[in-house]
């Protein structure tokens, strides 16, 4: 439960630096890819946008193979999820499964678009009077521009802010801390469209109806601070600060910053809502920005394009679609001893298995690895019960407890050991020294839970349908039964009316037969 | 002597008479133990135990005619489950009864299909819809994948498919060998 106190303490949010259990301090190798200005790469010859970018459901397909799409017309729709833009214009060439950046490494359904170089927009259709339109036109607009949460996560933007603005938020937390290293996109766009974000902040917290916004990043991003609070926007905007939080990994995580920010704990089975509280990352907010006040869906995003197997790295404005390989090319190519390619950072990111996978909502990094970056896959060894996991645990967790009873998929007791309250940012992974995969158990149990959530779920259907079923089979049965006895009964009776009417034919025949005798001696008595 | 005894009888008499009317007020009607059994069985209601539905066989296992290892569906964890909900020792599936498989669903080839509603009424969880001498489809996210419908078909046009395992369904395998890790430099 969450008292008045701790609503409280969460609305004075920012005022004091708070300590969060446990991380990492990593090193960056965030200045590699952050030496160039930001560009868009050229167009590639083809782009396949898939339908499946958030959490959900995949989308349904709006264009059929052939048609003429514009640059930002929506080709995908999903009902509670965000929608899929065309991010070119041009022609669809086919709907077809194709290599998604996915962490299975399976193929799925892709819309794919051969562009014909003309960037032919849609009508944008601005919200220019977004000071005075109410939140529900607001969320109604992000969810036609596809929004979604750009930190990785990919939730939809319009159900955060609808949830947000009914459970009475009062500060919107920015989130630009990019505590996994490799990462700099958010870093780049926060130091060259400051004004965006700011515009969005607003934007934002309009729709949630919140008092405050605050800009967290992190302690070494000097140029950001100076771009954030030097803008134009930031000097019109009244209630928005940009605060500083020492550079822990992974201090990016939702709770971990709420708790930096406040002193206070998300509850497990509780959302940031629940403190009055709302996180959106940065790049969200230049999205909605873009959104509401242009009017542009969301077709395109930052992505830092970086590792050691890189030979120039940098970031890209790239286009949703756009492949992996594609920009890898532009930054110069692998280097010869690249070994891995891998999307996100180098503690949370899975590996691809193929570079013809697509950019998508939720690509924030395209890290390259050689050798030298992997280390032998070393064998696993037993757990020593060192405890330097429960160390580092940001989510205070007992990670060996857990990893032992999921091996032995005790589900109930890893339920027990808060499974579902890691957030998989891999610190205990990285300090076992029995080199235990300690994420991949996680990630495989709490798979294994939903799974388990999902079958309970069909099960108590299949149980209801089943009893419906006999409840109604017994029903025709009992009215088959009841409507047998009352034929069999009218049958008795009319077998009962036909005896009485067959007696009363035969009495009166009997008395017809009688009476002439009868008749006849009286004839005779006359005679 | 005598007060003390007239106490404790008019004790027992009043502490019998709460008794009595608890009896009454709080029958349970049904068995809680075939409730909890029920609610540890796969509910596919494919009758591979021997008893037409999950509930029979729960009541057989609470009755002590049936045993524990004979729901092919719920598997090994089903087991474990029944075993420790009801302090037994956990044993493996009777092979009598059917293999442990992975979920299916059933599809019906719509173009052979005659209509000629004999699934439908073989269906335990009404996932069939259609009409006599119309096409029949199978709701997909009711089929339990009991496979009873496959029996009375008489042109066979029902296939067993696999349930779908790719994204959004898809879910992490258990770990084999620390390939995913991506250490630092």
């Amino acid at each position: 439960m969450i008292t008045s106190q701790q609503v409280a303490l969460a609305k004075e949010a920012g005022k004091r630096i708070h300590h969060f259990h446990g991380g990492l301090r990593l090193r960056h190798h965030k200045k590699i890819s952050c030496q160039v200005p930001v560009e868009r790469p050229p167009l590639p010859d083809l782009l396949a946008v898939p339908l499946l970018q958030h959490a959900g459901d995949i989308s349904e397909p709006l264009v059929h193979v052939g048609d003429v799409v514009l640059k930002g017309q929506q080709i995908g729709q999903c009902q509670p999820c965000a929608a899929v833009h065309s991010p070119v214009s041009g022609i669809v060439e086919a709907i077809e499964e194709r290599p998604m950046s996915h962490p299975s490494g399976q193929p799925g359904p892709c819309v794919v678009i051969r562009p014909d170089g003309k960037e032919q927009w849609i009508d944008f259709k601005p919200l220019s009077d977004w000071l005075d339109a109410s939140p529900d036109r607001l969320i109604a607009h992000m969810q036609n521009c596809g929004l979604a949460g750009l930190g990785g996560a990919v939730f939809p933007t319009h159900a955060k802010v609808r949830d947000g603005r009914d459970r009475n938020t009062h500060t919107l937390i920015l989130n630009g801390v990019e505590c996994e290293p490799y990462i700099s996109c958010d870093e780049m766009l926060m130091r060259e469209q400051p004004g965006k974000i700011i515009l969005g902040a607003r934007v934002l917290r309009r729709s949630l109806g919140a008092e405050r916004v605050i800009i967290a990043i992190e302690d070494q991003m000097g140029a950001v601070q100076k771009a954030l609070t030097g803008c134009a926007e930031f000097a019109d905007s009244e209630n928005i600060s940009v605060i500083k939080v020492p550079t822990i990994y992974p201090e990016g995580g939702e709770r971990q910053l709420i708790q930096v920010l406040t002193g206070l704990e998300v509850p497990v089975d509780g959302r940031p809502s629940d403190l009055g509280l709302l996180c959106q990352n940065v790049a969200t907010a230049a999205a909605v920005a873009e959104a509401i006040t242009e009017g542009k869906p969301l077709i395109d995003r930052y992505v830092t394009v970086t590792g050691n197997g890189i030979s120039h790295p940098r970031n890209f404005k790239a286009l949703f679609g756009t492949s992996v390989s594609h920009l890898v090319d532009q930054c110069g190519g692998y280097t010869d001893d690249v070994a891995r390619v891998v999307i996100g950072g180098p503690m949370m990111g899975y590996p691809l298995s193929s570079d013809d996978a697509p950019v998508v909502k939720a690509s924030n990094c395209i890290l390259a690895l050689t050798h030298a970056d992997i280390a032998d896959p070393q064998p696993e060894m037993p757990c020593i019960r060192c405890g330097e996991c429960a160390r580092v645990c940001p989510a205070m967790l007992l990670p060996q407890q857990l990893h032992l009873h999921i091996k032995n998929e005790l589900w109930d007791s890893a339920q027990a050991y808060g499974l579902t309250a890691c957030i998989e940012c891999g610190c205990c992974d990285f300090v076992c020294p029995s080199h235990i995969p300690l994420v991949d158990w996680f990630r495989f149990g709490k798979g294994a839970l939903r799974r388990r959530a999902l079958e309970n779920e069909a099960a108590e259907l299949a149980r209801k349908r089943f009893e419906n079923r006999e409840a109604r089979l017994l029903r025709i049965k009992q009215e088959r039964a009841g409507k047998m006895t009352r034929r069999k009964q009218l049958l008795k009776d009319k077998a009962v009316q036909q005896d009485r009417i067959r007696a009363s034919i035969q009495r009166a025949e009997n008395k017809g037969r009688t009476k002439p005798p009868g008749q006849s001696s009286g004839a005779g008595d006359d005679t | 002597m005598l007060i003390s005894v007239l106490i404790i009888s008019l004790l027992g008499v009043a502490f019998g008479l709460g008794l009595g009317w608890a009896a009454l007020r709080f029958r349970v009607d049904s068995d809680p133990v075939v409730e909890r059994i029920d609610a540890l069985l796969p509910q596919t209601q494919c009758g591979q135990c021997g008893f037409p539905g999950c509930r029979p066989y729960a009541e057989a296992i609470s009755r002590e005619e049936a045993d524990i290892n004979q729901c092919p569906p719920g598997g090994d964890a089903g087991i474990r489950a029944l075993a420790d909900l009801l302090g037994r020792e956990p044993k493996p599936l009777n092979p009598e009864n059917g293999e442990e498989t992975s979920k299916t669903v059933v599809l019906i080839d719509e173009s052979r299909c005659i209509g000629c509603t004999l699934c439908i009424q073989a269906c335990p969880v009404d996932a069939i819809v259609g009409a006599a001498k119309l096409m029949h489809t199978v709701i997909a996210s009711e089929c339990t994948g009991c496979d009873l419908c496959l029996p009375p078909c008489p042109v066979d046009c029902i296939d067993i498919v696999k349930a779908e395992t790719r994204p959004p369904r898809w879910q992490r395998p258990r770990p084999q060998i620390a390939l995913d890790r991506v250490p630092l430099p």
